[in-house]
């Protein structure tokens, strides 16, 4: 990889609303089966009347990633992964409301 | 290089059972899951943890690390002793820890690639590092955090970030580079987005084509303002009087400064709403406003007499809904 100083641009994922089965396998590095896991498991929930129309938007890109890391480090099924994923985002708000009304945590 | 103590690191006995340091490792991988927990150091220890577990849970390189003797103290200065793993076969198992992302090459410590960095990489045969197969293929992508001030994504901006790029050469060593990008930050990005760069990732193989480089944004902390999603919150210190004649004040936003009104009768902790205030887009993020009442200090005998003016000419008991 050579070294390069050209000004790059990119997009911002989340606001493309309109990521296809195969941009998000090959973003996420994952098998088309392991999200159409994760769609049946309520993890993600992309809009089109059925697998080969599916179109994600692009928060779900960030839930795949972390969803695998999970499954892959800690040993946990997709089940489990999916009540992880709730129940950090439960988090995530709590942590966002008690930082912003107090400044006390941040993140 | 520095000695590492698995043994501390895990916190396990030196005798513990393969089943005890098995479980020491579940309970310390969940605890420090960069997932899941927020504190700073959590992605350190995470790899420590299995670096440790990597050779812990292996009886045949937790003997040979065994033999390295008990004296030894962490962060002491180390080098592994000629011939010290002579006897020991190791069999491999390859890495199991770290990251999925294959980003996970240069994870584990000097000490550790020391001691078992050649013998198990052969052993392993080189399945850590394989590419996607054939001769036309994708590289793969690459995915780096970066931090970024909150005026950046308000205004938008130019940065530069060093990424460390771990490089596999052509015996299977593995450095890590240093590549210093340029990047364009978007005017409205939010905390936790990402930015998608086509074409920086690992180069492809034969005519495949290179793989995207994808940056999570992190804002840097602000010395006046908090951000969440597009919203930005601000806390406001109001003098007593201007809480309860209300009054007009002068508070800052991110565009600059703009005056506000104050109700008579405001409260600490109201929160008053700037609409379209916060992160530019479409929709505009909103500023909060929190009201914070301060109360000038009772240092001087004219501070102190009006306070004593106030006990005596104001009949008010903040403690009546308690019933004292």
């Amino acid at each position: 990889m050579t070294q390069r100083t050209d000004i790059l641009s990119g997009i911002i994922i989340e606001d493309q609303q309109r990521l296809s089965l195969r941009e998000l396998c090959e973003a996420c590095a994952v098998h088309a089966e392991f999200i159409t896991e994760l769609v049946n498991e309520g993890v993600i929930e992309p809009t089109g009347i059925d697998r080969s129309h599916w179109v994600f938007s692009g928060v779900s890109l960030h839930r795949i990633r972390t969803a695998k890391r999970l499954q892959h480090d800690l040993g946990i099924n997709l089940a489990g992964v999916a009540l992880a994923l709730e129940l950090l985002d439960e988090m995530q708000q709590l942590r966002a409301q008690l930082y912003t009304l107090s400044g006390s945590e941040h993140e | 290089m520095e000695f590492k103590d698995y043994y501390e690191l895990m916190d396990v006995k030196r005798d513990a059972t393969q089943d005890e340091i098995k479980r020491a490792y579940r309970k310390l991988a969940r605890k420090y899951h960069p997932d899941v927990s927020k504190a700073a150091d959590a992605e350190e220890r995470f790899k420590e943890v299995g670096e440790a577990y990597e050779v812990l849970k292996d009886p045949e390189k937790r003997a040979a690390y065994d033999q390295l003797g008990a004296n030894w103290k962490a962060g002491q200065d180390f080098n592994a002793p000629p011939d010290w793993d002579a006897g020991f076969e190791f069999s491999g198992g390859g890495y199991t820890g770290g990251f999925a992302d294959g980003a996970d090459a240069g994870a584990y410590s000097d000490f550790f690639e020391s001691l078992f960095g050649q013998g198990f990489r052969s052993a392993a045969s080189g399945g850590a590092y394989r590419q996607q197969g054939g001769f036309h293929a994708r590289g793969s992508d690459h995915h780096a955090k970066v931090f970024i001030d909150l005026e950046d994504a308000l205004n938008g901006a130019t940065r530069s970030f060093s990424l460390h790029v771990p490089e596999v050469d052509a015996q299977g060593h593995v450095t890590t580079k240093e590549r210093v990008l340029k990047v364009t930050i978007p005017r409205g990005v939010k905390q936790g987005q990402h930015i998608r760069l086509a074409g920086q990732g690992n180069p492809g193989m034969g005519e495949g084509p290179a793989g995207d480089l994808y940056l999570e944004i992190e804002f840097n902390p602000h010395s006046i303002y908090r951000v969440e999603g597009r919203d930005v919150y601000l806390d406001v210190p109001l003098t007593p009087w201007e809480a309860a004649l209300g009054a007009s004040i002068q508070v800052p936003t991110p565009a600059g400064p703009v005056d506000m009104k104050i109700k008579a009768g405001a409260a600490s902790g109201n929160k008053l709403r700037l609409k379209g205030r916060g992160i530019p887009g479409k929709p505009a993020g909103d500023l909060y406003v929190i009201l914070d009442i301060a109360l000038p200090p009772a240092t001087t005998e004219a501070a102190k007499t009006l306070y004593r003016d106030m006990q005596q000419r104001l009949d008010f008991n903040p403690r009546a809904r308690l019933g004292v």
